[in-house]
């Protein structure tokens, strides 16, 4: 596991604090294993860019569904 | 409650509002504070295994868990009353949230039991005395959708607007102009309310809802909305909601989209005389011009109070909604 997406998943239990970390599969869309709303996602994008300053568009949503994904994405554009 | 009392629930994250108290008139003390249960040794539940349990009127800690390490998802509720149709509008203002009945001396307060028994009670009410009316229509998303992507587009993330602020802006907007669905039913009188002060269904990650309340909703421009439904989402999931958040509405919003649903029939919320459902926004077959695409819609309904109004005014308002969804938005 990578640091960001040791940092990612923090920000994912912070927001849902049911989650159990250790469940998570880290390559698997996160909508299908986790209960979030759009105001959730929106929260976890708002977190991940306070911590690393990499805001995901929109657009770019669909590449960013798992956590793994994510991390993935943040690393690439973060300075 | 003595300030000590005050300090020592803050330190332990418990929302005063849902404790009860042993003390004279119902004061809380400290053994009340002790002895509640804190917030971090709660099951693993998730947020949507929750929203469905409170749909369901079930207490989610009562379930099986079959996630990981035991934690109830949304698999594990029993959603019987959603899909027999069964009246099952889970709607507590947020003013009803605070136990006004004493409770038991010395017993742990089962808040889902609590929170299910004022639902009920409202609902009850509800039923019994407002002759409901239904109506749905299909509002058709793709121009709005699009536009809103593309304001989003040029927004920091702090900025942007999810579809759900874009639905509560076109419904507030749209009541504002519609009177008898907006307003309060009273000792046999309607009184048209002079704002539109719109309650909005929030699921709380324990487990129940609240419907806190967005004061002068049709004033507001859509970024504003997005930035008070954030607000008020967030101020009722944790449990700190300030008084403006418990302003009597004069119309609720429900929306279940979030849960896969494709249209909620409501009960309406009395004293109010409306109550507005929103489905989950999804990808239908779209017929126009004589030709069918995939488009993204939604379902929109409306509970009616027959002693307020008829179908006639309700379906007007409902296509104002539609039209304000497909013309003014964002």
């Amino acid at each position: 596991m990578t640091a960001t997406t040791d940092l990612v998943l923090r920000l994912l239990v912070e927001l849902a604090p049911e989650i159990d970390p250790a469940g998570v599969d880290l390559d698997r869309e996160l909508r299908d294993q986790v209960d979030l709303d759009s105001m959730d996602f929106l929260n976890l994008m708002e977190a991940v860019a306070a911590q690393t300053g990499v805001e995901v568009p929109e657009r770019d949503y669909p590449k960013v569904a798992s956590i793994a994904a994510l991390a993935a994405y943040t690393d690439a554009r973060r300075g | 409650m003595s300030p000590l009392v005050r300090h020592l629930a803050e330190e332990r994250h418990l929302d005063l509002a849902h404790l009860s108290g042993t003390g004279p008139g119902h004061q809380v003390r400290r053994i009340d504070v002790e002895s509640a249960e804190p917030v971090g040794a709660r099951p693993r539940i998730s947020p949507r295994a929750r929203r469905l349990a409170a749909l369901a009127g079930v207490d989610p800690a009562t379930l099986r868990g079959s996630g990981p390490h035991g934690a109830v998802v949304g698999r594990d509720v029993p959603f019987g009353t959603a899909a027999t149709g069964t009246p099952a509008e889970p709607i507590v203002p947020a003013e009803k949230s605070a136990p006004a009945e004493p409770s038991a001396p010395a017993e742990p307060v089962d808040r889902a039991q609590r929170v299910r028994q004022a639902i009920g009670e409202r609902m009850s009410r509800s039923w019994r005395e407002i002759p409901h009316y239904h109506l749905q229509t299909t509002a058709e998303l793709s121009g709005a959708l699009e536009r809103l992507a593309r304001r989003n587009e040029a927004q920091p993330l702090s900025r942007r607007v999810l579809p759900a602020a874009l639905l509560l802006h076109a419904v507030a907007r749209a009541a504002a102009s519609h009177p008898l669905v907006n307003g309060t039913f009273v000792d046999g009188r309607f009184t048209a309310s002079p704002r539109v002060d719109l309650g909005v269904v929030v699921s709380l990650r324990g487990g129940g809802l609240l419907a806190p309340t967005i004061v002068g909703a049709e004033h507001l421009g859509l970024d504003e909305l997005m930035i008070a439904l954030r607000e008020v989402v967030g101020r009722a999931r944790r449990g700190r909601l300030r008084s403006a958040d418990t302003t009597p509405a004069s119309l609720t919003v429900t929306s279940l989209g979030e849960l896969g649903v494709d249209a909620v029939f409501g009960v309406i919320h009395p004293p109010q005389v409306a109550l507005v459902g929103i489905g989950a926004i999804h990808e239908a077959p779209w017929a126009s011009g004589g030709m069918l695409a995939a488009r993204p819609v939604v379902q929109l309904t409306l509970a009616g109070d027959h002693r307020v109004s008829d179908g006639l005014a309700g379906a007007a308002f409902l296509a104002d909604v539609v039209r304000s969804l497909q013309e003014d938005a964002p």
